[in-house]
């Protein structure tokens, strides 16, 4: 079962119907409760950065959440939800803290250039960084996903970076990964086949949409890595 | 890169889709009914299109609650992002759109009667998926009056004022659709699509007037449009999405593939 983080924070359907497309079980995760039955956690997300502290605060889903990330438990943040697992952001009041997974900050797209348009909307394709990662290894170098925001992550550590993407004169990682926690700028749920691929992984590693269901990854184990 | 955009249209009319020759005639005896919505959405996401726009002529409450069922319906089944358009007044409205698997909302009429929308909407879900579209009219030398309730009335504004403004108070993307140019196969406007791509920050999607391949070119190059849309040209089976795109790629234009 994937638990998908409900905080008010944009639409969750198309993230629910993806990850049912490609054999996941899925439920929705309001406030605190029991997560004992989830094999994986997705935080989707759009919206500002410091909105999205506040809701998860206030709903007691922070600690929860920042636990699972740090003990290495299958965790997928996409767009807004990627972004929160850094340390803060430039679209937030400095004291404005992040989840911390990956130590770095959230930077605004400052193009030079005439005619680049933030946010940045469409299709972009990626470099691929980390051609073993569990999640990102059927993504072929060039694949295209669906983006749209106007601020990316800068991870301190570079080695995180799973998929590199150009776009307003800079190389940003457009998605990062280790051991079983990642997170992805663009919308793998809005990324047709490429996304539902990636997802598909996704749903592996946290043991859904396997042949043998009753295999959950436990604690800090790596799931087809 | 980032690739340019195709963007199929479809023209929802009580939960089917129809489709007129030109502005205004869609509501009167020009109805052509071209099937489902979401059957059409899905042959488009086969053909490889980028994103899909729904747009709600109806403009009652019966076929407001229909639009909710095929924008769920839709985006229970195309992976892509969805845009839905026509007769949203409210944050509401909006909300309600979204909720049902929109990824962005396109204001026209509603944001001009009612720009607070605009800043609302945003300040509510984000600007991203705030979508001003603009009907714009060619009414003298150099100026193109905004039109709005489906290019019957006419507005004070300019469009590329009202391309600012609308930036201003929050959209996050501009659709401006040539109402000389719609359903006449004749091509993009070029000057206005330029002018207000160079004028705002926002992506700018073209619309209206798409009839060749090489329109969706000269639009993307000398319109500098950021995407374009398109409802007829691909309703009829006249050009393909993917046939835009290998054009496209031809030429040297990023497409997604």
């Amino acid at each position: 079962m994937i638990g998908i983080i409900d905080y008010g924070m944009g639409n969750l359907r198309s993230v629910e119907k993806a990850l049912q497309k490609v054999g996941a079980q899925t439920r929705f995760v309001r406030g605190v409760g029991d997560l004992a039955d989830l094999s994986g956690i997705l935080l989707p997300g759009v919206g500002a950065f410091g909105d999205a502290v506040r809701n998860l605060h206030a709903t007691g889903t922070w600690e929860p959440l920042r636990q699972w990330a740090a003990d290495n438990r299958p965790f997928l943040g996409i767009c807004l939800g990627y972004q929160l697992l850094f340390d803060s952001s430039e679209e937030a009041a400095p004291d404005v803290r992040g989840l911390g997974i990956f130590p770095g900050k959230v930077v605004r797209f400052m193009p030079e250039e005439a005619g680049v348009k933030v946010p940045q909307i469409g299709w972009n394709n990626v470099r691929v960084a980390q051609p073993e990662s569990a999640l990102f290894r059927e993504t072929a170098d060039g694949s295209y996903f669906y983006f749209v925001h106007s601020y990316y992550p800068v991870p301190a550590d570079a080695s995180v970076t799973a998929l590199a993407t150009e776009y307003a004169g800079v190389e940003f990682a457009s998605a990062v990964g280790r051991g079983n926690v990642f997170g992805t700028q663009f919308h793998p749920e809005k990324s047709q086949a490429a996304g539902l691929t990636l997802l598909r992984r996704f749903a592996q590693i946290c043991g859904e949409g396997l042949a043998l269901p009753d295999v959950v990854p436990t604690q800090g184990e790596t799931m087809l890595a | 890169m980032l690739a340019k955009r195709i963007i199929p249209c479809l023209d929802v009319h009580a939960g089917k889709v129809t489709r007129g020759q030109q502005f205004g005639r869609a509501e009167a005896d020009g109805l052509r009914n071209v099937g489902d919505p979401v059957e059409l959405a899905l042959r488009y996401n086969d053909q490889g299109a980028d994103e899909m726009v729904f747009f709600d002529i109806t403009a009652s409450a019966e076929g407001r609650k229909s639009m909710v069922e095929v924008i769920q319906r839709a985006a229970d089944q195309c992976f892509m992002p969805l845009t839905v358009g026509g007769g949203l007044r409210t944050v509401d409205d909006i909300r309600t759109m979204l909720r049902a698997g929109a990824d962005k909302v396109s204001l026209n009429s509603s944001a001009i009667a009612t720009p607070d929308l605009v800043r609302a909407g945003a300040e509510a879900f984000g600007r991203q998926c705030i979508v001003v579209s603009i009907d714009a009219k060619k009414t003298g030398d150099d100026y193109w009056t905004v039109f709005t309730h489906g290019g019957r009335k006419a507005t004070e504004w300019e469009a590329r004022d009202w391309a600012v403004r609308a930036v201003e108070l929050g959209a996050g993307e501009i659709v401006l659709n040539s109402i000389d140019s719609d359903g006449m196969k004749s091509g993009y406007d070029l000057t206005i699509n330029r002018q207000i791509s160079e004028a705002v920050g926002v992506p700018v999607v073209a619309s209206g007037g798409a009839g060749k391949l090489e329109h969706f070119l000269s639009v993307l190059e000398e319109g500098k449009a950021d995407a374009v849309l398109a409802a007829s040209v691909f309703h009829y089976g006249e050009l393909t999405v993917g046939q835009v795109k290998d054009y496209l790629g031809a030429n040297g234009v990023p497409v997604r593939r």
